[in-house]
């Protein structure tokens, strides 16, 4: 309806600018387009802005007056009783619920159903004047020399501030409530347990009101995190993904390099849970085999090196594509300059391309590492929730992200303290992602000052 | 067919080359050009925009090579040995000719580094003394010693424009080079930087053979001894820089230097 309005403002206004502009034979300081929008705008944000704020309080207008109606004084006294008739009645008014078998809730449909129509007529009419009203006003407006188009943009401009706002207020809602859960957490287990405890083990069984706060030192889950995600992962994906960077920006020829890239950038774009599966079902158990056979006895199935392998190849494609792109950013100036040093390619590349281009490159490791830390299905999948606080890979290990999942999933109540544990988890590993991000972000936007 | 002014003496030539021709795909952009280029002179290939000069001065060093395009026919001499044959090594090749390009480009090091970049990669120094005397000598022989001295650490890429291109021509004769290819050098570059890399190349010409490649008539002028005029890929006319410049042969060659067209 509020859209048909806006329409009809719309065309009205854009047909009054086209007679004028033919009245007065001359220009107008806006194109007719414009005027209509302007008039259009004023009808549609007002009454959307009304239907809005309508919607918050006419419930409560409605209740007060159903609450002033003489049936009301037959309510039940007692407050969640009386709740509950108010809320059956209403159910049934506006036909949420076919019928009730509360007695106290029957006596007060009719009243409810009263001034649901009445409040949703003097809604509409109010929707009606606000919307007449602001048409009208900015009907008038329209004269030849009336800057339409400015207005327009304006408000195309808000828009457009609102739509970014939402992602920027969105974060720190998220950053908010996790820090809320978190002080919760803090209230049971003193920080100090939990950063720096060496023994993870949570009891969602335990008494809620009294933790034992030893059980929740979070040390091997970070190690464990560190372990899989920056070490081993890391391990994999620098030298491969760089390396693969090199050889497509430098020695592959333009059509190999034009399949071989988005093939490689395909890997970007399988789902972790398939990988969790590959990481599960394939590269763990050949570890295991593979270690039994170099006599290893006591190798894990679910050990963190598989974990990391897989995690590594996965973010392979995020270090390539930086590398490339901030070594293909390197002026062909400095490659000429140093082959007409008689440099070969490879010196080339060692002393000149890669130097050159390592702040992008550093930028794009480091943000690989904030994924593989947040990265969540393939440990899961791959890895043990096992929290065991070991330099060696082949055990089996658990990462935060794990632990995260377990205790949100597991038995205990959502105020019990394991639980809660889950949220004190995430904003660490949300901190430490962030603190990641800023400086990989940093990092590469000097680099681009340098050679822009 | 080029012409040759009738004034021009022989010498023996440091660099030959016979019937050179250069394609980029099927496009052909050097026409058969031969040309001598004399040792401890400053040759100029002048011409319009797109006359192939760069390119022909690229060949000089295989400096084409780089790009996937290109293909050079005929045979180019250095010291009588074709650059061109299988037995000759490239790397030692742009040792022995060296380059500096239109813009300045410096390598994101030290002025200190750029300038040992080739000594390092050729190992041409026994002992770190020795680089730091390379280095030293250089950057005299640049002109550039005074200014530097005393900020070898800074980077190299926060020099002046003029500093820069003055930075490149020591790292390129750090290596101690026989031949020296400049293409557009001053480009880049106001008039006074210009002035000292003009006053450079002067300096530089009793010791290496130098060839410049420039828009600039008043600047072939002033800094060549021998001129080569390029037009469509083929060499019109080639003598001593005063005959070229007095006394062209062909009409091509006069409304060029009158500044008819380019």
């Amino acid at each position: 309806m509020v859209l048909g309005l806006a329409l009809a403002g719309w065309l009205s206004a854009r047909s009054r600018a086209w007679a004028l502009r033919a009245d007065s034979g001359g220009r107008l300081a806006s194109l007719p387009n414009y005027h209509g929008w302007y008039v259009g705008l004023w009808i549609f944000i007002p009454t959307v802005l009304f239907v809005f704020v309508w919607n918050a309080i006419s419930p409560g207008l409605v209740l007060q007056s159903v609450l002033g109606s003489p049936a009301a004084e037959g309510l039940p006294a007692i407050e969640s009783a009386r709740l509950d008739a108010l809320r059956e009645a209403r159910d049934v008014a506006t036909g949420a619920a076919s019928s009730t078998t509360n007695p106290d809730a029957l006596p007060m449909i009719a009243p409810f159903s009263d001034a649901l129509s009445q409040y949703r007529w003097i809604g509409i009419v109010l929707t009606l004047i606000i919307a007449g009203a602001a048409g009208a006003w900015s009907y008038l407006r329209v004269k030849p020399e009336f800057g339409a188009r400015t207005r327009v943009e304006r408000v195309i401009m808000a828009v457009l501030i609102l739509a970014s706002l939402v992602a920027v207020f969105s974060t720190f809602g998220i950053l908010a409530s996790l820090i809320f859960e978190t002080f919760r957490f803090f209230e049971m287990v003193s920080p100090i347990d939990f950063l720096f405890g060496t023994f993870w083990s949570p009891d969602p069984m335990a008494n809620p009101d009294n933790p034992d706060p030893t059980r929740y030192g979070a040390i091997p889950l970070f190690w464990g995190t560190l372990l899989i995600g920056a070490v081993i992962a890391m391990i994999v994906a620098i030298p491969i993904g760089m390396m693969s960077a090199i050889y497509l920006t430098q020695y592959a020829h333009p059509r190999f390099r034009a399949w071989a890239k988005p093939a490689l950038e395909i890997l970007a774009g399988v789902p972790t849970v398939v990988y969790g599966y590959f990481a599960a079902l394939t590269v763990a158990p050949m570890i295991r085999d593979l270690a039994m056979s170099v006599g290893i006895a006591n190798a894990s199935s679910e050990s963190a090196l598989a974990a990391g392998i897989v995690m590594g190849v996965m973010i392979i494609p995020f270090v390539s594509s930086m590398a490339d792109d901030s070594i293909a950013a390197v002026p062909q100036a400095m490659r000429d300059g140093s082959l007409a040093m008689g440099a070969t390619t490879s010196e080339t590349i060692k002393l000149v391309l890669v130097p050159a281009a390592l702040p992008g490159i550093v930028g794009g490791v480091m943000l690989a590492i904030s994924r593989a830390i947040g990265e969540t299905m393939i440990v899961v999948m791959a890895a043990s929730t096992a929290a065991n606080l070991s330099a060696n890979p082949l055990d089996s290990m658990t990462t935060v992200t794990v632990q995260i999942v377990a205790m949100l999933t597991g038995e205990g109540s959502f105020d019990h303290p394991a639980t809660l544990s889950a949220f004190a988890l995430g904003f660490v590993l949300f901190l430490v992602t962030l603190g990641l991000n800023f400086v990989a972000l940093s990092v590469v936007k000097r680099y681009r000052e340098a050679y822009e | 067919m080029t012409k040759i002014h009738p004034n021009l003496e022989a010498v023996d030539p440091k660099m030959n080359a016979e019937s050179v021709s250069v394609y980029y795909g099927d496009k052909q952009a050097i026409k058969d050009v031969s040309i001598g280029i004399p040792a401890k002179y400053v040759t100029a290939f002048i011409g319009p925009s797109g006359c192939g000069k760069s390119t022909f001065l690229r060949a000089l060093n295989r400096m084409n090579d780089t790009i996937p395009s290109a293909r050079v026919e005929g045979q180019i001499e250095l010291d009588g040995e074709n650059i061109y044959s299988n037995s000759m090594d490239v790397v030692q090749l742009r040792a022995r000719v060296g380059m500096v390009f239109q813009k300045p480009n410096p390598f994101p090091k030290s002025i200190y580094d750029n300038i040992a970049y080739g000594p390092r990669i050729h190992g041409i120094f026994e002992q770190k003394g020795d680089l730091d005397g390379i280095v030293e000598n250089s950057l005299k022989r640049a002109g550039l010693w005074e200014e530097v001295k005393d900020r070898l650490n800074d980077p190299g890429t926060a020099l002046s424009g003029g500093q820069q291109q003055r930075l490149c021509i020591a790292r390129a004769i750090a290596v101690d080079p026989e031949v020296i290819l400049m293409d557009e050098p001053c480009s880049a570059l106001d008039p006074i930087a210009t002035a000292k890399i003009e006053e450079l190349i002067a300096e530089l010409s009793g010791r290496y053979a130098i060839v410049i490649v420039t828009h600039s008539m008043q600047q072939a002028a002033r800094v060549s001894d021998r001129t080569a005029f390029f037009h469509l890929g083929e060499i019109v006319e080639y003598g001593r820089t005063s005959d070229i410049f007095t006394n062209p042969i062909e009409q091509r060659t006069k409304d060029y230097i009158t500044g008819r067209y380019g």
